[in-house]
């Protein structure tokens, strides 16, 4: 391999401008493709993901909207309807409750109220996560809200790859696709090919293979999940990391798989453990796999309160490696 | 600077009036008779709105509809077979008996659905709005909405945004009177919706509702301006429906007087109209009967096909929940 190739191959980006150069490819393959959002526009959005865009693509492809998130989810539903491929930005997740019955009554049911006649390919931005001290209307994680609505796709990607990867993908598929994307995890390198490439959506990604334990992640957990495997490796736990990439579909063949093999589970989330995505994935394990299993399947996940603003218990409250690790063990008996 | 209609627009609006009486009030008949399943919101009333202001669009054009959607549907070329089927839920509906009365749709003749959330339609007519202007066509998209939808911030955030991007767009409020069972003067302080116009620097015209020709010409000007890139318009028709909220009932309701419903249906749009065109000599009392009777077969005809036509069959239930074609 020559040494350009192989700088190529290896060249690194921060997730933010993954996100960045998913929506160029998007914009430079789909001529019907827009992009609206809060302050998208002029100032590059509030985390420079949209940065460059209004100069390369001019005022026709990117809008500045009102802050106005029925408008913003109309506009999408409107005019995919009418034949186009929006990109909308939510600008926190936390905002979808302004918008929750252009997305569950309209987006999510159309096409089969008008018997598959409608057809939306619409692709949602929206940032989630805690972690930078925003309190509570700023850093949630709501995806079980989405991925309860029948018609609706949603994707998380962890890693850079996945973020421009399945930013690709959403916008070349013909429903809409919630791409949730994580706050803390902008400025995280990762390798990133130039050009135009997908990360399959519904398919998750078994990040590291291990023998006897497997722990499914939602997006940002990923991260921690990888760090408690490296120290359930010292108390003879060899864990498979599976990152879920996507919450709907989700793919429970390839958890199941990997639960036959290793009998034993977690589900690691950021989102309130009650009620979160994290029941239904252990659900569907223990429906399907219920006598592989060697334990009960362990749920890490926040606690049942709104996030925290002050660093002192936001800290507490967001999952991590130690909680994993702590969850694992008490599960185990270890 | 309103333009006239020439002698066969009046007669195409008389149609398609006509066509949505009958067609109402053979739906109500059904519903109660217990053919129809679930709920119907007739438009018995409020015929001249959608008329007046469909006469106008092409099958291009895009409207938004309301819970209240049959009329619409009728106005903008919708077939009494289907729409029958529909309601009756049969496979053959326009929506293969998934949509119902409050979802029905026709996407090829533009018509994006009835809904059965109130204020859903203006963001979703102004998002298709967009869509015309971004792809520079001329056509326009139209939201029929009711007095009580003005009062949902999805109708604000969408006049705004129209109005701030100059969409090709016309915001029709047909207000006739009530939200749902709860009177005008008890749900808004204003009297004319059209004053929330200038809140989105956009026009707000009033037109009496009942008059078909006074909707004609006050929606060709909104239209017009519409295609021309000029903006949105806020268009109020102010109108009446003849029977309930749900069903057929008219008369005998507690939160409105027969009096009332009296004095509006001395002002019925069609027998208004009729009177009017046989005024001008454009369509006599004979002709007129001859329409209704060719109307009424109409009806029978899609009732029929409704009835013969098969149920869904149960291994569609999970089809277009999602698109699988890439």
């Amino acid at each position: 391999m020559s040494a350009v190739a192989s700088e190529v191959k290896n060249r690194q980006l921060p997730y933010v401008a993954a996100i960045t150069e998913g929506l160029r490819e998007v914009l430079k393959e789909q001529p019907d493709a827009f992009v609206a959002g809060e302050d998208v526009a002029q100032a590059g959005g509030v985390y420079g993901s949209f940065r460059g865009l209004l100069e390369e693509f001019g005022p026709e492809r990117i809008y500045d909207t009102p802050i106005s998130e029925k408008g913003i989810v109309g506009l999408a539903v409107g005019s995919a309807a009418a034949g186009l491929r929006p990109v909308i930005d939510i600008m926190f997740m936390d905002f979808i409750g302004e918008c929750m019955d252009e997305i569950a009554n309209q987006m999510a049911k159309m096409r089969f109220m008008f018997g598959g006649s409608a057809t939306l390919p619409i692709t949602v931005l929206t940032m989630a996560g805690a972690g930078a001290n925003l309190a509570a209307q700023h850093s949630q994680s709501l995806e079980a809200w989405l991925a309860h609505l029948p018609g609706l796709k949603v994707v998380m990607p962890a890693t850079p790859y996945d973020a421009k990867g399945l930013i690709i993908s959403a916008s070349r598929d013909n429903n809409p696709v919630f791409v949730i994307l994580n706050k803390m995890s902008l400025g995280m390198m990762g390798d990133v090919p130039e050009g135009a490439y997908t990360v399959p959506i519904g398919k998750a990604n078994i990040v590291r293979t291990g023998k006897n334990y497997t722990i499914v992640t939602l997006g940002r957990m990923l991260g921690e999940a990888l760090k408690a495997a490296k120290t359930l490796s010292e108390i003879g736990i060899d864990a498979e990391v599976i990152d879920a990439r996507s919450v709907q579909p989700f793919d429970t063949d390839t958890v199941v798989a990997s639960v036959k093999k290793t009998h034993r589970a977690m589900i690691v989330h950021e989102a309130v453990r009650f009620g979160g995505f994290g029941a239904e994935i252990a659900a569907q394990i223990q429906e399907i796999a219920f006598d592989y299993l060697d334990a009960p399947v362990a749920r890490v996940g926040a606690p049942f309160s709104p996030v925290p603003f002050s660093p002192a218990l936001e800290k507490v409250y967001v999952p991590d490696a130690a909680r994993i690790v702590a969850t694992a063990r008490a599960q185990l008996g270890l | 600077m309103a333009k006239q209609p020439t002698n066969k627009v009046l007669l195409d609006i008389h149609r398609r009036m006509v066509r949505i009486r009958h067609f109402e009030e053979q739906a109500g008949k059904l519903m109660e008779d217990g053919k129809i399943p679930g709920a119907l919101h007739l438009y018995v009333g409020q015929e001249a709105v959608a008329s007046g202001v469909m006469v106008h669009l092409s099958d291009q054009d895009q409207i938004t509809s309301t819970h209240r959607g049959h009329g619409h549907l009728i106005a903008k070329g919708g077939e009494f077979d289907r729409m029958f089927a529909e309601l009756y839920g049969r496979a053959t509906g326009y929506c293969k008996g998934k949509g119902g009365s409050m979802h029905i749709c026709n996407m090829e003749l533009g018509m994006l659905g009835a809904n059965g959330i109130v204020g859903a339609g203006p963001p979703i007519a102004m998002g298709a709005a967009f869509a015309n202007r971004y792809r520079k066509n001329k056509q326009v998209a139209v939201a029929f909405f009711g007095d009580g939808a003005s009062n949902e911030g999805s109708f604000h955030e969408a006049a705004n945004m129209a109005a701030l991007y100059k969409l090709p767009a016309v915001f029709v409020c047909e207000n006739n009177g009530y939200g749902e069972y709860t009177a005008q003067v008890n749900h808004q302080a204003v009297v004319d919706v059209a004053d929330r116009a200038a809140g989105y620097g956009m026009p707000g015209v009033i037109v009496d509702g009942m008059d078909a020709i006074a909707v004609y010409e006050a929606a060709g000007d909104a239209i017009a301006r519409a295609r021309k890139g000029q903006g949105p318009t806020l268009l109020e028709c102010k109108t009446y429906r003849f029977y309930d909220h749900v069903g057929v009932r008219g008369m005998g309701l507690t939160y409105r007087t027969d009096e009332e419903v009296q004095r509006w249906m001395k002002r019925d749009p069609i027998k208004l109209f009729e009177k009017h065109l046989a005024d001008l000599k454009v369509l006599s009392k004979k002709q007129a009967e001859a329409v209704h009777a060719e109307v009424l077969a109409d009806v029978k005809a899609g009732v029929a096909f409704a009835e013969q036509s098969p149920l869904p069959d149960v291994s569609t239930l999970l089809d277009d929940v999602y698109s699988v074609a890439s």
